[in-house]
């Protein structure tokens, strides 16, 4: 193992990270303030609570959720997309490196940065609202799994993609929908009958289901089936990565 | 001793269906300055990018001092330095960091002594702080050289080293690569300066249409197929070559001042002595002779050509 390599990608994609504090971190972190003006305090004014949870205090966990599936994807494809852009891969195509190291360095990366940016949200969401968690290991357990399965899911996108439009699209298109029908900001039993068997079809509700569950102990549907469904998108990640790198897919070609 | 790179049988066809390389079969001699000539799409780049791990070949073995680049690659690998021909480098890490950075990569231990000695050679110590982005296009081909140095490499790839650069950068890589071979290094590099060829290398490969159609010690390549030529001022100018010289096959310039005689060592053809006894018979008188060899130029477009 190359853990002199795997450190120094790592160490390159966090300094990427602070060199532009203000695009990982500050925007987050005002765009989910923006989300409790508007969500919390226009809408939440008329729903007060759901599952007996203040409205406000409901959203948090989506809100998370939401920055963290988004931000793990952008920052896992931009961070190998840009060097096939620029053809600054060639350094580590040629470099004595495996592939699990490439993997562990930029997916390590892509996902400490949105932890990192979780928990400041969740610190964030914490002066407005008052908040409580019933299951914090749960709760982490959740973080990581998610930022790990949707960095994932970002490398291959950057991999994937040929030209700036492809890497926006699947995030713009597919991620952010599915986000926003996952049940973030409302509870699917609050949907009428025929959207709610629509919505058990989104992978983004059973990882919204499940974090909140780690909050407050209530969900849509029933943590293991949560769990079980983010591990599952993540063994079909690293298929996918696994045979990406076995044939050299966009890479070596 | 064995070569330190053997490629033997080695073929790449792109997805294209574009035959970039059929059957190469190369060995690179340990310690020697090598230079791979070819036109543009000739597939020199393809071939250097196989040895280093860049594109997956469709056939073929490479080693690299015994290790398989597939089977062995991190052994492989880690012996290589490679300099490619575009300017590709991250554009906001500073000079320290992004050498530094290449030097884990190839996982070797940080060595902050080694880094600040191979800056200093490439005139780049000054501007360790500096952002890539900042520097000239010279300073950036240093930067992507101090990468590639970075790691102690014992086989460096330079691609295209003094494409577009000034006089003065090439004269200091020139020294810099001899100096590396003096250390022991194996310098492989591609080029369409034949000049390049013609000053640094020890052997020369030509490589055309995805094959190696000649590989040959330089000075035996320059003496074996050079042709050397006799240039003469006249002291009048000739309206036409007199009959006699018919078996010279001279050729006079348009105004009648200079005779040239093109004449290659193996030729049969009649020797300078005797064209300028001829000369004198013939009452020619001359004000100045010279003569010229041929340069790697004219010998690999003739290559090339024949080949076309």
């Amino acid at each position: 193992m190359n853990l002199r390599a795997v450190w120094a990608i790592y160490k390159m994609e966090m300094a990427r990270a602070f060199r532009t504090v203000l695009q990982s971190i500050v925007s987050p972190v005002i765009s989910t303030s923006l989300y409790f003006v508007v969500f919390g305090s226009a809408i939440g004014s008329r729903i007060t609570e759901i599952d007996g949870i203040s409205y406000g205090a409901f959203i948090v966990p989506g809100l998370i959720m939401l920055s963290l599936l988004t931000q793990s994807i952008s920052n896992a494809s931009f961070a190998i997309y840009f060097p096939k852009f620029v053809g600054s891969i060639y350094e580590l195509l040629s470099a004595p490196v495996s592939y699990l190291e490439i993997i562990v360095a930029y997916v390590g990366g892509a996902a400490t940065k949105s932890i990192i940016l979780g928990l400041i949200i969740l610190a964030t969401a914490s002066l407005f609202v008052p908040l409580t968690i019933e299951h914090p290991f749960w709760m982490l357990a959740f973080l990581v799994l998610t930022a790990v399965t949707f960095s994932l899911f970002g490398f291959i996108i950057g991999i994937w993609a040929r030209s700036f439009e492809q890497l926006q699209l699947v995030p713009l298109l597919i991620i952010t929908p599915l986000t926003f029908l996952g049940g973030s900001f409302y509870s699917i039993d609050m949907l009428p009958g025929i959207w709610r068997t629509v919505t058990l079809f989104n992978p983004v509700l059973y990882l919204v289901s499940g974090f909140r569950w780690s909050f407050y102990g209530k969900s849509d549907v029933s943590i293991g089936i949560s769990l079980g469904m983010t591990v599952v998108f993540l063994l079909i990640c690293i298929a996918i990565v696994a045979w990406i790198f076995r044939t050299g897919y966009r890479l070596r070609n | 001793m064995p070569s330190i790179i053997s490629i033997s049988g080695v073929t790449k066809t792109y997805a294209t269906g574009f035959k970039a390389l059929k059957e190469i079969n190369l060995d690179i001699e340990r310690g020697e300055i090598f230079a791979l000539l070819g036109p543009n799409g000739a597939g020199k780049t393809t071939l250097i990018s196989i040895v280093c791990g860049i594109v997956n070949r469709s056939s073929g073995t490479v080693t690299v001092d015994g290790h398989d680049i597939s089977r062995d690659y991190r052994a492989a690998r880690s012996l290589i330095g490679l300099v490619p021909q575009e300017l590709t480098i991250d554009a906001f890490e500073s000079v320290w960091a992004t050498v530094s950075y290449s030097r884990g990569l190839f996982g070797k231990p940080a060595n902050p002594a080694f880094v600040e000695k191979v800056l200093r050679d490439l005139s780049l110590w000054d501007k360790k702080d500096a952002k890539a982005i900042t520097l000239s296009g010279g300073m950036k081909r240093r930067l992507m050289i101090a990468k590639a140095l970075s790691h102690e490499p014992r086989v460096l790839f330079l691609d295209e080293p003094t494409a577009g650069v000034d006089v003065e950068l090439r004269q200091d890589m020139w020294a810099m690569v001899r100096r590396l071979r003096e250390d022991g290094v194996t310098i492989i590099l591609t080029t369409h300066y034949i000049e390049e060829a013609e000053a640094m290398a020890d052997r020369v490969g030509v490589i055309n249409r995805g094959e190696i159609v000649l590989v040959e010690d330089k000075a035996e390549l320059m003496r074996t197929l050079g042709r050397k030529r006799l240039l003469l001022e006249l002291r009048s100018p000739l309206a036409a070559i007199p009959e006699t010289f018919s078996r010279y096959a001279l050729e006079l310039s348009p105004n009648g001042d200079q005779l040239t005689y093109t004449y290659d060592n193996q030729s049969e053809r009649p020797g300078v002595a005797s064209l300028l006894r001829d000369l004198e018979t013939a009452g020619i008188q001359f004000r100045d002779i010279d003569t010229q060899n041929s340069s790697l130029e004219e010998i690999f477009v003739n290559l090339v050509r024949k080949d076309a």
